[in-house]
This record gives C-alpha cells, structure tokens and sequence, in this order.
C-alpha cells in the first residue's frame, strides 16, 4: 500500500502458507551439516543485511514512538528530552477536542468500509465468476481506481464534489448562492462524502480478493449443490460462503488496516479540518504542521500503534499456527 | 471465455437473468468509470468555457491544451524523473533483499525463522505514521556530507529509497517465502551434495524459479512506490525533490482556480500507473493475491 499508505495495500498477503512436510524437515537437518564455513557467512548476510534495514527503520522507530510519547522534546538535542511520565496521554485524552472525533472517525471509517464496499465487492465477484462474457471488460473498470493513487483519487473527487463547479452540485442545481451544498466544507458532509470516494476504491479491491478466494473453491462442492437441488442463494449461504473463510479473515485485516491508515484522500480532500480528523492526520499535523511536539505526537501514534497491534498479532498468530501445525 | 467453446458445459441460452446481470453489470462499470471520465471530460475542456457555460453543458470544442499546459507549467518531466529516481532502486533492492531472507527462512531450518518472519510480516502491517514521527528525526539527525544533494537523509531520495525498501520488503519476504516453500526441495538438495554454494543455490537455482512471483511483485511495487504520496509528503522538503504525486498535492495548490488545468495535471500522472496496469495486469493481479489465495 499506500504507500501507501493507504496506498499501500500490502495486508494482501495473507493466509495460511502451504505446510511444511516432515521429509522436508529431515532434509533440511542434513543440509546444515553441508554448509561451509563461507555458506554460513553467505548465510548471516543475506539473512542480516535485510533484517538491519527493517528493524532499524520500522521497529526500532516504531519503539522509539513508545519511548517518546512519555516525553517531551524540541528536536533540538537530545539533552532537551524531557521524561513526564503520561502528560502527553492525559492531555491527548483530556484537553485535545480533535483526539475523539479522530478516533470515532477512524471507527466509522472501519464500520462503512465493512459494511458497504466488502459486501459489494463479495456480489460483484460472485456475479463475475459465474464465466460471464465480457467479465475482464467490468474487472477491469471496477478495479481501476485501485491502481490510481489515491492522492490522484482525491482530486478527481474534488471535481465531483466542488461546491461551484463540481458534478453533483451542477447536476442537482445546488451551485448558486444561497443553494450550496457544500460536500467538502460542511463538517457534517465532508466525513461521508470522502467515504464514498474510499468505498469506491475498497470495492474494486476487495473484489479481486474474492475473485481470487472463489477461484480456489472446489467445483466438486458447487455441482454437489447442484445435484442436492439447491438454488443460486442456498449454495452461497451453506456452501461457497464457508468456503470463504480465509479469504474473509484476510478482508477482515486488511480493511481494519486501510480503516487505520486512512490518510492520503483527507489529506488531499481538506487536510483532515473541521469534521475529517483523523488518527494519522493528527500525527502528521504535528510534524508537517508549525508546532512541533514530539512527545504529543508519538502519543498519539501509540494509541494507533496500540490498535494496529491487537489486530495484527492476534492474526499473525492464527496464520502462523496454522502453518506449524501443516 | 465464452461457453460456447466448452461444448459439454450449459450453452448459454440467452436467459432473461443473464441480461439483467450484463445491464447491472455494465451499469455497474459505467458509474464506477463515471468520476474518471468526468475528470477527462472537464480535463479536455478550457476553462474560459465552462466558467461562462458551466461544468454541466455540451462543449463547444474540446482540447488538450489543459493537458501540454499542466505538463510544461509544472515541469512535469522534472518529477516524473525524481520518481524514477527512487522507484527504480527502490524496486530492484526490495526485490533482491526480500528474497535473500525468503530463501533463507524457507530453505533452512533455523531456529529463528518463524520469528524472523513474522517481525517482517507484522512490519509491513504498521501503519506508517506509527513509525513517522522518531522517523522523521532520524532522517534529519542522519548526516550524509557528499552522498546527498541536503546533506543528510532528509529530503533525499536516498532516504525515500530506504524507507520504501524496508517497509515493502516485509510484504515481500512473506509472499516470496510462500512461493519458495513450494519448490520442491529436491532441487537445492542435489545441488547442495554436489557441492554447490548457498549462493549458487540462491542465484542460480532459486531465483529463476521465483521468476513468476518475482515479476507480480515488480508490477506492484512499481504502482505502490509511484503512487506513494505520505513519505514523500514527510520526508522531503524541497518542491523540487518531491516525487511526482506528492509534487503533484503543491501544483493543484498553486493552480486551484482553475479546476480543469488540475484535472488535466492528476491525469497526467495516473497514466503512468494504468499504462503499467494494462500492459502487466495479470501479473498485477496476480501479485495481489498471491498471498490470499494460497490456502
């Protein structure tokens, strides 16, 4: 993703990975005793070079977001850093009157997501692998906006949305004065009307890893559906649907995911102001923005950090467990 | 693929329920086209008509010049060459180190390996602005005297580089170790008895079987890295550094007034991305759901 960010979508992968054969596990035990003294340095180099690089940039930062949370600092020296314990939390929970819409704004974004696009996109790829002539023509335009940044997307919603010279004003007659609707300006709209735009990509998305889930589905279960007599609706329900499972854990994660790091499209949209707040807008303000405060913002990226984790281990672990079992 | 080709299965006869599913279908396509081809549609227009005619009006003419006009004012060229800049090393290294850990967690049992994994994997799931703040002091504490154009890894793209590799490559170590715990271990084995090196193995054995995975996660990376628009956005300072979509969030700044030159300008730098799409699409998608559909 993401890139990201939100860009970025690499939560893709996912599932559990083919297992691992007791031959193999013998096999490998008498590969060690093969290897060289240079093998091994091969080894710890190719091993080393990329987990340096990973851990110093994302974790260790990803720690020092811990650590400085519970301080505060100008940036200036390193002798400025100050410890003051949970200040930075209590004020963020206290006094900061954008933390809490933030974090409803993030729920909500997670709540729409699952429940509008994922379902659409769960239809779509199941009226799409029925071998429908044309299927690669609507594929390929339901899945476009997944491939454009989502910067790109912010824009050309803004053509939508512009209260003067947008689409949707010009159609319904709400672009003269005194008439405005003003989708992008209105804290009670701007939320909403950003969602669509973010549904509008997630549908394509999550459309495509259904395809790839009901690929794998046994046609042996469908045609025994067939025979037992059951309509298109049954055998979804009792029999593809199930199915389903690992790919609907991965969509589950992924969505939680893109709901967390939902930034580029506000961003774009109106920098996240008056009704758009959001966890990492507030983090980035706090960089990019005049005030600086180091402390307070690596507070608030530990109440994200904190989030991502109660979702990201629980499933690693599941995904991971159940390779060492295979 | 038409069924008529497959003469065993159902021919198709042209049932009522299989022409609402095209009309839904193409409706379907048509409306989530529609806030595109509405950006082609204001793009092609010049703004001296839609602004006495309106955005809601048949065109008197239609024209590129919003388009030549977006590209020659914003120097275009100029950011499409910074991007390339990082994508292009970006791409190749994450590539080349996420493979050298997927061989080694998949061909050896060590006892790390698990572990190993699964900090590359959660890695990749942060959200990047967990990670932004600490990072964005390292970049500007980090001096590179000579190897960078600011002297430090800020507002480089060096720095770009390196962020983008080490958050990628936990996608890829993970996807790519996946596919190389499908080889069948044979191959390696005999070569290995034989005498051959781990980097031989690695190299000469490995890697040219990973070569379909290998080019689904190129197609990917290169959109990914494209479109990446918040470490840009962070951790570049000179509009003149910037990568093409974050330049891209400066320009619209500076030409809001005129909402088709933007629209011209965002397009503009879409085509890239679409061109790579079309031309490698299965690999796209196949790259995408590497890891989900694998069970």
């Amino acid at each position: 993703m993401t890139t990201d960010t939100t860009t970025q979508t690499p939560e893709a992968a996912a599932a559990p990975p083919p297992g691992v054969s007791p031959a193999r596990t013998r096999a490998t035990h008498s590969h060690r005793r093969l290897l060289t003294r240079r093998d091994r340095i091969t080894l710890a180099l190719m091993a080393g070079v990329p987990t340096l690089l990973h851990v110093a940039l994302v974790w260790v930062t990803a720690i020092a977001s811990i650590f400085l949370a519970f301080t505060t600092w100008d940036g200036i020296g390193f002798d400025s850093i100050k410890w003051v314990g949970l200040d930075n939390f209590t004020q963020l929970f206290n006094d900061n009157p954008q933390f809490w819409p933030a974090v409803q704004h993030n729920v909500i974004w997670f709540v729409v997501l699952i429940l509008i696009p994922t379902p659409l996109g769960l239809f779509l790829a199941v009226q799409l692998d029925k071998r429908i002539r044309f299927s690669r023509v609507y594929q390929t335009a339901l899945f476009l906006p997944v491939v454009i940044s989502m910067a790109c997307i912010g824009f050309v919603w803004q053509l939508v949305y512009n209260p003067d010279t947008g689409l949707i004003n010009s159609i319904i007659g709400a672009n003269k004065p005194g008439h405005y609707i003003d989708w992008i300006g209105d804290p009670h709209l701007n939320l909403w009307a950003i969602l669509i735009a973010a549904s509008w990509r997630h549908t394509g998305y999550m459309m495509i890893l259904y395809l790839a889930g009901l690929k794998s589905v046994d046609p042996s279960l469908r045609e025994a559906a067939a025979l037992d007599g059951a309509n298109e609706w049954q055998t979804f329900k009792s029999v593809i649907f199930p199915t389903l499972r690992p790919t609907n854990t991965v969509v589950l994660v992924v969505t939680i995911i893109e709901a967390l790091r939902a930034f580029d499209l506000v961003f774009v949209f109106n920098k996240g102001a008056q009704g758009t707040e959001l966890l990492s807008i507030l983090v980035t303000n706090n960089i990019i923005g005049e005030s600086s405060r180091i402390g307070y913002g690596s507070a608030i990226a530990v109440v994200l950090l904190a989030i991502s984790l109660a979702v990201i281990i629980p499933y690693l672990i599941a995904t991971f467990r159940k390779e060492r079992r295979a | 693929m038409s069924s008529t080709t497959l003469p065993l299965k159902r021919r198709a006869p042209i049932r009522p329920a299989r022409i609402v599913l095209h009309v839904f279908l193409a409706g379907t396509a048509l409306a989530w086209l529609a806030p595109l081809l509405w950006a082609v549609f204001s793009a092609l227009r010049p703004y001296s008509e839609t602004s006495t005619k309106g955005y809601v009006s048949w065109p008197d003419k239609l024209t590129f010049e919003n388009f030549t006009n977006a590209y020659q004012q914003s120097d275009m060229l100029h950011y499409f060459g910074n991007t390339l800049l990082i994508a292009v090393p970006a791409v190749l290294l994450t590539l080349v180190l996420s493979s050298c850990v997927a061989f080694y967690v998949s061909r050896f049992d060590f006892r790390l390996n698990l572990a190993l994994l699964l900090v590359f994997t959660a890695g990749n799931l942060l959200p990047q602005q967990v990670i932004i703040t600490p990072l964005y002091r390292l970049y500007l504490l980090t001096n590179l005297p000579g190897i960078t154009a600011s002297g430090k890894l800020y507002d480089s793209a060096l720095g770009l580089v390196l962020i983008h590799v080490a958050f990628q490559s936990g996608f890829c170590a993970f996807v790519l170790s996946n596919y190389m715990r499908s080889l069948p271990h044979e191959l390696t084995e005999a070569a290995l008895v034989d005498g051959a090196s781990v980097w031989r193995l690695y190299w000469q054995i490995t890697l040219p079987l990973c070569k379909p995975a290998m080019a689904a996660l190129a197609t990917l990376l290169s959109i990914w890295i494209y479109n990446d628009f918040f470490w840009a956005l962070v951790l570049i300072s000179t509009g003149q550094n910037m990568p093409i979509t974050s330049a891209l969030n400066n320009l619209s700044g500076q030409y809001f007034t005129d909402p088709n030159l933007v629209a011209a300008g965002s397009l503009l730098t879409a085509i890239p991305t679409l061109v790579v799409y079309f031309a490698l699409q299965r690999q796209f998608v196949s790259g995408l759901t590497l890891g989900s559909s694998k069970g």
